[in-house]
């Protein structure tokens, strides 16, 4: 399964890598990333069909994780569509109800709680 | 003819009687000068009854003579000395014509005439001196008068001034109060709008510390597993990877801290200490607060920052909490701008917040950029005024951009120049000596 992850923020990448070792080992997880929702869209024109799952920060500099999410729901609907993940810092509603309408699978807060995306990660492997 | 010179006698001793009649001098002069008028008529009456002339007219003219010179001695009466002195034509003229009779007897009972009209001539003197003194006297009274009501005058003047620039002083000193309690709100007002933006780039690093710390216990259970089988080069791997996420746990707490000394500085009472200061990063870190704090408050915001940075720029002596604050102020000014003009719902329009620096000729030059809503023609005069704003009430105090104008031009002999044009863009344009 590969997942796209979009942050901002560069460490988010080793984190990843390493908090997800044994998936990657045992090649049930491939990782992508992308640092902002510009450089994920340019990402996914060249390599959706290998995409299955993407997360994605809301708060970034530029196009921000709503946007992202918009123009994903419209350009990349081609069945299946991705899975996608939001995550903010900002866990407020206003927030939530807003990746929920513009389509959002699941909304997650920053701090990353792994044990429970990895649960989360499973259940939408097993669907 | 003696007569005159008695009634000389009497006239000076009334007149002295009456001029000092108001004055302390009273006391100590009026019975002796009235026992004078008696003694006086006294002499009279025995210089006419017993001496024969014209040595009754000696003993007048003595008499005379004496009397004047006793009060010309007499310190009392230097005031009178005027009309005293008018008294010598008659001294000198009867003295003249005394000696004249004595002597050349023949020569006066010729011209007796003369001699006559002399003495009457000399006596009217008298009167037109004292005439004159009189009128010298009020006019010198009058002018007195004058003196007194005007210095009365200027003295209550003065007095109303020197109130008037105590209480003025007391007002400035107050102002002065005031003025720093202004400042030190407008510093925790702009804190207050940071507070947001601080716990957003404090929450970062802190996440990153959390989880990669834990991630390394993880590591290290895994390289334990790894350990029992044997598989070295997975263990060299882990624990290669452990050392990263050391370095990381540093990297972060020293983010996080930096972040909070940052916080600390911006809210202390300025220190006025300049210090060597990397203006790029300066600029960048306040970017980045002002961005996080509008977003904190807003979350649907979203804008473009672009930085231009001179990676050449030599570093400037200044007060980086002082023109951090002023960056801070231009940021959030730039983010209030095209918030404004995208709640307009203009279509295609991209939020952009630029910032670059410069080295040009002496001068370090930063400029904030933003393409908001720009500022009218007809207040661009007005914006660096203290109070002035444009922004709801109890979102500006109106105190930022006039603190910045001090900070930059007063404290740093800098410059701020404005270029806007309005629906277009602003940009600020702040110019430091190196």
């Amino acid at each position: 399964m590969k997942i796209l992850v979009v942050d901002d923020e560069a460490d988010v990448q080793p984190l990843f890598l390493q908090r997800f070792r044994k998936e990657i080992r045992s090649n049930e997880i491939e990782f992508s990333f992308a640092q902002s929702g510009e450089e994920a869209l340019h990402y996914l024109h060249e390599k959706q069909s290998e995409v299955v799952l993407i997360l994605s920060d809301i708060n970034m500099p530029g196009m921000s994780g709503i946007e992202l999410l918009t123009h994903i729901r419209e350009d990349f609907d081609t069945p299946p569509p991705p899975v996608v993940m939001m995550i903010t810092a900002y866990g407020d509603e206003e927030n939530h109800r807003q990746a929920m309408e513009k389509g959002a699978n699941d909304f997650l807060t920053k701090p990353l709680d792994f044990t429970l995306l990895k649960e989360k990660l499973k259940t939408f492997t097993e669907q | 003819m003696h007569i005159f010179l008695f009634i000389a006698i009497f006239l000076l001793l009334r007149r002295i009687i009456k001029v000092i009649k108001f004055t302390p001098l009273r006391a100590r002069w009026s019975s002796v000068l009235n026992i004078a008028s008696g003694v006086m008529w006294l002499v009279f009456y025995l210089n006419a009854q017993e001496v024969k002339e014209p040595y009754d007219m000696l003993v007048s003219v003595v008499f005379l003579a004496g009397v004047l010179y006793y009060f010309k001695k007499n310190p009392d009466f230097d005031m009178m000395r005027f009309y005293i002195e008018s008294h010598y034509p008659l001294v000198i003229v009867t003295f003249i014509d005394v000696i004249a009779e004595i002597f050349f007897s023949d020569f006066v009972d010729k011209h007796e005439v003369i001699f006559v009209m002399a003495i009457l001539l000399s006596f009217s003197w008298i009167f037109v001196r004292w005439a004159s003194s009189k009128k010298q006297e009020e006019e010198f009274r009058a002018i007195n008068q004058q003196n007194v009501i005007l210095d009365k005058l200027v003295a209550e003047r003065t007095a109303e001034l020197t109130k008037q620039k105590d209480e003025l002083q007391e007002a400035v000193k107050l102002l002065q109060t005031t003025q720093q309690q202004l400042i030190q709100s407008e510093k925790l007002a702009s804190l207050g709008e940071l507070t947001a933006g601080i716990a957003h780039e404090i929450q970062n690093p802190l996440n990153f510390v959390n989880n990669f710390s834990e991630v390394s216990m993880e590591l290290i259970d895994e390289m334990g597993e790894e350990l029992a089988k044997g598989d070295t080069e997975e263990v060299m791997a882990i624990a290669n990877d452990i050392k990263q996420n050391l370095e990381k746990i540093r990297h972060h707490g020293k983010r996080a801290d930096g972040i909070v000394k940052g916080m600390l500085q911006h809210s202390r009472s300025s220190s006025d200490v300049q210090e060597p200061t990397n203006v790029n990063n300066l600029a960048d870190e306040y970017l980045r607060l002002a961005y996080h704090g509008l977003r904190a408050k807003d979350k649907s915001f979203n804008a473009e920052l672009v930085t231009h940075f001179d990676d050449a720029l030599p570093l400037i002596k200044i007060v980086p909490q002082d023109v951090g604050r002023v960056l801070l102020n231009m940021f959030n000014n730039a983010f209030y701008a095209v918030q404004q003009k995208q709640k307009k719902g203009i279509v295609g329009f991209k939020p952009t917040v630029e910032v670059s620096t410069v080295k040009i000729g002496q001068f370090l030059e930063i400029k904030v950029k933003d393409n908001g809503i720009g500022i009218p023609e007809e207040i661009k005069d007005k914006i660096l005024q203290p109070f002035f704003t444009t922004k709801p009430t109890g979102q500006g105090t109106g105190l930022g951009l006039s603190l910045s104008y001090d900070i930059i031009v007063k404290a740093h002999g800098g410059q701020i120049d404005i270029d806007s044009v309005e629906g277009e863009f602003t940009a600020f344009i702040i110019k430091l000596p190196l």
